[in-house]
């Protein structure tokens, strides 16, 4: 499914974990490999839990959400964090009024 | 950070899809089958399948790439029709034996129509009847155990009762034994969770059993039924203990609002996407029998010790309402039911609390009368007498005539199976415990049959 015509299709990436080293490096990586633009990072240790948001851009991307999503998430198995990546209208219509 | 988007709202949206539940629970495509009325009854049957599968084609694969683009679980994809009573009309010949067999063949068809496009349940078999019944009507509502019971996604529904016309105690006497019938005709009684009587009945319900597409909507609409009980539970339980009511009033008010403006945004997007208008956003607080997606745990989270015990009534006024005015402010599209449902076998909470006691048919009554709908997935004994369940049906419309308000039934008398005993459904329908009923009889007032007149409406003390 393609987004809204001449909209850029923008999405928040968010991962999960325990924190170590080199997991943006690897998340960035993956995103680089897959044409999306990382337009905004956002990081914190919440807890002792490592917490990332990023803000991308899929208009350019090999795939569309629907594909991306699942794929991530089986990446983020393989590099042991959770990863969830979801349109970026869902946050600005729960979270802003 | 040019999104604004704080790291703490991208994880509390992620938690409410992952770990809490959220989910748009039902997309309902309404088809107007007007359109198909025919003196003949296989004229009518041709143009009632071509009309429903040209509109419904895509819909399942459609709503499945909504789901997946916007990561948030779409559960139930389901048709609505205009009640089978209006259209079936034409194609009646007068002769009653006949007429039903048409009626019932119209099940099956419908029931083929659904399986044909992929949606889970096909709603809308069944009349509006509030005043009085019309040959139509009373065809389609005797054909209602044969036809549910024989077929698998086919739901029924009457309305028979409103605030503008009273209690139609004529049909309401004769649907306690089409009642019985049902639950009589199908295993373990189940064909009963089909089927629903309504007080004040609304045309843009998204969820089953009662849905139905309603003679003032357009030709096609996508309806879309939002839940989340789990998310609300939460909030109300990460609250601190101390928290005055107003307080819970509002932390549920804000969540009702976030998880409306979500749902709002898929069924737009998937309305824009088939190509139909966009209906109606129907938030409900719908449980599941998944742990903690339990509306009754919400009402324990606010301090009751059981669903059912002193305060329930009032807990769940103040759910129901808070849901309401989260939803009304974030959508201008809120219709349908919009508040809190109470289905007992398919809520671990209720289901616990009538196992326990507490939770009676009288209290749940008294609930009623704040949640959205009415005494809902009941698993009764099958002993139950016919008046009875018309008696418990009357005592329900009341309270939804009387308090402008949509009221319904949906009561499952279970053939030998006593007060106590335990009945498993398996799937979205949970199980029961089936709960007591009163076994004073009620035979002579629903005997009288007639109308219950329209209540006044000022003058309410």
């Amino acid at each position: 499914m393609s987004g809204r015509s001449g909209e850029r299709e923008r999405a928040v990436v968010l991962v999960v974990g325990t924190d170590r080293t080199g997991i943006v490096a690897q998340v960035s990586d993956f995103l680089w490999k897959e044409n999306v633009n990382i337009e905004d990072i956002n990081q914190k240790i919440m807890q002792g839990v490592f917490v990332m948001t990023m803000l991308v851009d899929l208009t350019e991307a090999r795939t569309d959400l629907g594909v991306m999503g699942p794929k991530l998430e089986r990446f983020g198995q393989q590099i042991d964090m959770a990863i969830h990546i979801q349109h970026l209208r869902i946050f600005e219509v729960m979270h802003r009024v | 950070m040019p999104h604004a988007i704080s790291l703490e709202e991208v994880y509390e949206t992620y938690r409410m899809t992952a770990a809490e539940h959220f989910d748009i629970r039902a997309v309902t495509l309404g088809i107007n089958l007007l359109p198909c009325v025919s003196d003949s009854f296989t004229t009518f049957a041709g143009r009632v399948e071509k009309r429903i599968v040209a509109a419904a084609r895509h819909f399942v694969k459609r709503t499945e790439q909504v789901q997946s683009y916007y990561g948030i679980p779409i559960i139930n994809k389901r048709i609505t029709v205009t009640p089978a009573a209006l259209v079936l009309a034409g194609a009646l010949t007068g002769d009653a034996c006949r007429d039903r067999e048409y009626a019932v063949a119209f099940a099956r068809l419908l029931d083929r129509c659904a399986a044909e496009v992929g949606v889970d349940f096909l709603g809308g078999f069944g009349g509006l009847s509030e005043k009085g019944m019309t040959y139509a009507d009373q065809t389609v509502m005797d054909a209602i155990p044969e036809a549910l019971a024989g077929t698998d996604k086919v739901c029924g529904f009457f309305n028979l009762a409103s605030a503008k016309a009273g209690i139609n105690m004529r049909a309401v006497a004769r649907v306690g034994g089409i009642i019985h019938d049902l639950a009589h005709a199908s295993e373990n009684a189940i064909g009963a969770a089909k089927f629903v009587v309504f007080a004040n009945a609304v045309s843009d319900n998204p969820f089953m059993a009662g849905g139905f597409h309603g003679i003032q909507e357009a030709d096609n609409i996508i309806n879309v039924g939002i839940s989340g009980p789990g998310v609300v539970r939460r909030v109300v339980e990460a609250a601190p203990r101390d928290l005055p009511l107003d307080g819970i009033a509002e932390v549920i008010k804000k969540t009702a609002f976030k998880i409306t403006r979500a749902g709002e945004l898929v069924g737009q997007e998937l309305a824009r996407n088939l190509g139909v208008r966009f209906g109606s956003l129907d938030l409900s607080l719908a449980p599941t029998t998944a742990v903690g997606d339990s509306v009754g745990r919400i009402l324990e989270a606010m301090g009751l010790e059981r669903v059912g015990t002193h305060g329930s009534t009032a807990a769940l006024m103040l759910l129901t309402d808070a849901v309401k005015k989260g939803g009304l402010m974030a959508s201008s599209h809120i219709g349908g039911l919009s508040g809190a449902f109470i289905p007992v076998s398919e809520d671990i909470g209720l289901a616990e609390g009538v196992q326990s006691g507490t939770l009676t048919i009288d209290k749940l009554e008294a609930m009623t009368s704040v949640c959205s709908v009415g005494l809902d997935m009941i698993a009764v004994p099958g002993d139950t007498r016919t008046t009875t369940i018309s008696a418990i049906i009357a005592d329900e419309l009341a309270i939804g005539v009387m308090n402008n308000k949509t009221t319904a039934v949906r009561l499952i008398p279970v053939p030998g199976k006593d007060a106590g005993d335990f009945v498993s459904w398996g799937g979205l329908l949970g199980h029961a415990y089936i709960i007591p009923v009163h076994r004073e009889q009620s035979d002579y007032f629903i005997w009288r049959k007639g109308q219950i007149p329209a209540p006044v409406t000022s003058f309410r003390n």
